[in-house]
């Protein structure tokens, strides 16, 4: 009974909130590392250096009016914010934050479950999230939003394709698409896989940046031309679900890219003896650590380029990323082949 | 949607209304675009969000009042329509301004251009989403704004200049510090280029965009960097040079295909010419006076003139009449660079995509508040 | 016990939103309700134990190909059907030839499935369960290996044709 309901539920409910807060503070880690990047000090007012300001936040836009454009479809604009912000939340549950650990007495695995199509889950709800988008540009009933919306889904399927060409080569190199396998693969194969696929790693990092509508693929909120974007008409705590979800795609990406390419929990060279005081550090503090500091990068690289247009980006999706893509796999199918 | 023959559904352009309250069309503008898809077919420029009426109220108010609204107009590089218009009714009285006024004026005139090729800088890059520049460059021109506030207790709209001369002599130590910034400003310029100058995106984004060539440039009636972008070497203060920059040695950047990526280069290499006309003038200093001989009562002869100088965004020139008996202008005309310059807009981006659209606006830099005065 | 509650309310739910797509007025609106209807399909292969057509169905149906629709239906914005669609017999005709046909097609299902009751699927479940995709990918490169060519190639097909059509100029 503690084993079938009650363990899977306290964990649900502390991966789901623990996801949460994290999204909020990520905002506020965008803020900071944009700020340092930029020689200012970011948000310094609510409690020591701002730390408080995600609640501060949280606090006025659920107090702010939850406006519905008089022409706008009611039922489809408010079912839009929430298709976004379902399928960025329940992709965790396939994410291993670390192996099966020993909790007071019973074997607990640090992850929700485990099924053998982990990684296609993770996809398939992620093509999901483009519905929120679409829908909630049309359904504003505004010309803006319609744009951005166009543009927003138009890139998500484009780079999906890449990025799902992209996994079928990692699939090939593990020969699993259970996400706890793969980590525990790169444990067998004493290499994270980032050794063994860099290129697909640039690859999902770039289609990465672009899935999650961030710089500088941020065409479907380019605040400069479309004026916000698809959520130009939201406001209250349905814009701030738009926002947050974007957050957590970002963690969603950067968690998928730490289990395939950067060993998952794994310490780094767990099999090389001198390096094994690093095996002290908890597994999942590792998972963190790494997914951090790709979300790090994602900041850095926000801070730093200024934006493709949207016809490019196209042509960089359809005429680089996905035929390098294919030359990959091909090229993993064939090294498996021989090797 | 109505069928016709053959055909089962109509396509109709999407006419988008960009402004008057947009973020980047940099204040006021309007630009009503006619879309097929993201491409624009047709647009047209609506101004006028931002008419004061300068010219008019001028036209009542005496000489030395005018100044102060001079300031309203291209409200970023304020300084230099001071100039302008001081030269101009000095023009009209025949009036000599000492030597050391003239190089205080031509020091203040190029610190106004960085510091408005600074704001440009930030909006331009921020337009094309670089959003870090932006901030950059606005950190630079707070040390100008400071260098202003020391000079004439403003940071905008400065009033800095009287018919004849200047209304107070630098500041001690103000010159010293003006070296300084010079110092830390070539610096910063090539923090800029870093970030930008070989930035493949920011190469897509603007190689190509928004040609004109210098024939059109020309008969569209371009003057400043849009012009030279475009390969022309028109630069007054080279060419009908006023204040000191006939003592100063400078050269003029011009680029070669007219597009947004040259009209970038030539502002960042005015950026360093400027830096070297600053130097120049403060280190060849000289002593003297600051205003030339002003009668109490500033009333010009009867006559008209005309005379342009070259602001950070291009020509700005002045047409005055006067009719000799009252202290006020008969007529006061404007030719503000950024509302000439803004005429080519249609023109550039006919063809390309929104996207483009912003990245242009920025790129012929224009400011409202000179181009509906 | 749980499993046929599970079915049954899944049924329904499919068969309602499967009403809802055609009865809908607005097009938007039936192009969602069809999500519904293939995200509740797929909740069944789940319950079938094929995760992996589950997950299939979601990825390729309902966040790829209806994804297309509702661009289509949005883009084209059809308040109201052409005139040139209203000649109501010939339709009609049409119409009562495919249901006529489905119900054929559906009688045959429930003959046939009195006629030889399903195999042991208790037996396979476990094993289905821990290595569904192996199991597809096997089947689909020996049994079934010529449909599976065949498909693609119609796929190929389909792709050549629509880049032809949307480029007139090649």
């Amino acid at each position: 009974m503690i084993d079938t309901y009650l363990i899977p539920l306290v964990k649900i409910l502390f991966v789901l909130n623990a996801t949460l807060i994290g999204v909020t503070y990520m905002v506020l880690l965008e803020r900071k590392v944009i700020a340092w990047v930029q020689v200012r000090l970011g948000p310094m007012r609510v409690g020591p250096y701002g730390i408080l300001q995600p609640i501060a936040d949280a606090v006025k836009l659920i107090l702010k009016e939850d406006i519905t454009p008089t022409r706008a479809d009611k039922w489809v604009f408010t079912a839009a914010p929430i298709i976004v912000m379902v399928p960025a939340l329940i992709t965790f549950a396939v994410i291993p934050f670390g192996p099966v650990v020993n909790l007071f007495g019973r074997q607990v695995p640090l992850y929700i479950t485990d099924v053998n199509v982990g990684l296609l889950y993770i996809v398939s709800v992620a093509s999901i999230g483009v519905y929120g988008i679409i829908l909630g540009g049309w359904a504003s009933n505004s010309k803006f939003p319609l744009l951005a919306s166009l543009r927003a889904s138009a890139q998500l399927i484009s780079y999906e394709v890449a990025v799902t060409m992209t996994l079928v080569s990692m699939i090939m190199t593990a020969g699993t698409l259970s996400m706890v396998k793969i980590v525990e693969s790169q444990y067998d194969q004493h290499l994270w896989f980032i050794f063994v696929q860099p290129v697909a790693f640039v690859l999902f990092f770039i289609g990465g940046l672009a899935e999650t509508n961030r710089a500088p693929f941020d065409m479907a909120e380019a605040e400069q031309e479309l004026t916000g974007g698809f959520h130009t008409e939201y406001s209250g705590m349905r814009f701030a679900l738009f926002f947050l979800a974007e957050y957590a795609n970002m963690i969603v990406v950067s968690s998928v890219a730490t289990t395939l390419f950067l060993g998952g929990w794994l310490a780094p060279f767990p099999n090389v003896g001198w390096l094994s005081f690093l095996g002290y550090v908890p597994s999942w503090m590792w998972f963190l650590l790494k997914t951090f500091a790709f979300l790090y990068v994602f900041l850095w690289v926000r801070a730093t380029l200024p934006r493709y247009r949207y016809d490019q980006l196209m042509r960089l999706g359809w005429k680089v990323l996905i035929p390098i893509a294919i030359a990959n796999v091909v090229v993993t199918g064939i090294v498996k082949v021989l090797f | 949607m109505t069928t016709h023959t053959g055909q089962m559904f109509d396509t109709e352009e999407l006419v988008i209304n960009m402004g008057p309250q947009h973020p980047s069309t940099h204040g006021v503008l309007r630009v009503v675009l006619r879309l097929d898809g993201e491409k624009v077919v047709s647009s047209d420029v609506v101004i006028g969000y931002l008419h004061r009426g300068i010219e008019k109220l001028s036209e009542n108010r005496n000489w030395t009042q005018i100044i102060l609204l001079t300031d309203r107009m291209d409200y970023v590089a304020a300084a230099t329509n001071n100039v302008g218009y001081c030269q101009t009714v000095e023009k009209l009285m025949q009036i000599e301004v000492p030597r050391r006024a003239r190089y205080i004026r031509t020091a203040i005139c190029e610190l106004q251009r960085i510091a408005s090729h600074c704001l440009w800088l930030g909006t331009h890059a921020m337009d094309i989403g670089a959003m870090t520049v932006f901030l950059y460059a606005f950190r630079e021109r707070e040390l100008i704004l400071d260098l202003f506030e020391e000079y004439c207790g403003a940071r905008l709209t400065y009033n800095s200049m009287r018919i004849g001369g200047l209304p107070l002599d630098i500041p001690v130590g103000w010159d010293r510090k003006v070296l300084e910034f010079c110092t830390i400003m070539s610096e910063k310029v090539d923090e800029y280029e870093e970030l930008l100058t070989h930035n493949r995106i920011w190469l897509e984004r603007t190689r190509g965009i928004g040609v004109i060539t210098a024939e059109q440039a020309i008969a569209i009636g371009l003057s400043g960097p849009p012009l030279r972008g475009s390969g022309v070497p028109r630069d007054i203060r080279k060419d009908e040079p006023y204040a000191a920059y006939d003592e100063m040695k400078f050269d003029v950047p011009v680029g070669t295909s007219g597009d947004t990526y040259d009209r970038y280069l030539v502002r960042l290499e005015e950026f360093r010419q400027s830096i070297r006309i600053i130097r120049q003038a403060i280190q060849g200093l000289p002593e003297g006076p600051i205003v030339g001989k002003v009668p109490r009562l500033i009333k010009p002869p009867a006559g008209e003139t005309y005379h342009a100088i070259e602001s950070p965004k291009g020509e700005i020139g002045y047409f005055i009449v006067s009719d000799g008996k009252s202290t006020n202008p008969y007529r006061f005309r404007v030719r503000p660079p950024s509302f000439c310059n803004l005429q080519a807009l249609p023109q550039l981006i006919k063809g390309h995509l929104v996207a483009d659209v912003v990245a242009l606006i920025g790129s012929i830099d224009v400011v409202l508040g000179e181009v509906d005065r | 016990m749980a499993q046929s509650i599970a079915f049954y309310v899944l049924s329904t739910f499919i068969l309602g939103f499967a009403v809802l797509v055609v009865t809908t007025r607005n097009t938007v609106h039936a192009v969602l309700f069809l999500v519904l209807n293939f995200l509740a399909v797929a909740a069944l292969y789940v319950l079938l134990t094929a995760q992996f057509l589950a997950v299939i169905q979601v990825l390729v149906y309902a966040g790829g190909i209806v994804v297309l629709y509702l661009f289509v239906v949005m883009l084209v914005n059809l308040k109201r059907p052409p005139e040139d669609h209203m000649a109501p017999q010939r339709h009609n005709w049409i119409g009562f030839g495919l249901s006529a046909l489905v119900l054929v097609e559906l009688g045959a299902i429930i003959g046939y499935g009195a006629v030889a009751p399903a195999g042991p699927v208790g037996a396979q479940t476990s094993d289905l369960a821990l290595n569904n995709v192996e199991r597809v990918g096997m089947l689909l490169y020996t049994d079934y290996l010529i449909p599976f060519e065949v498909a693609s190639m119609l796929l190929l097909v389909a792709m050549v044709g629509a880049i032809i059509l949307a480029k007139r100029e090649l």
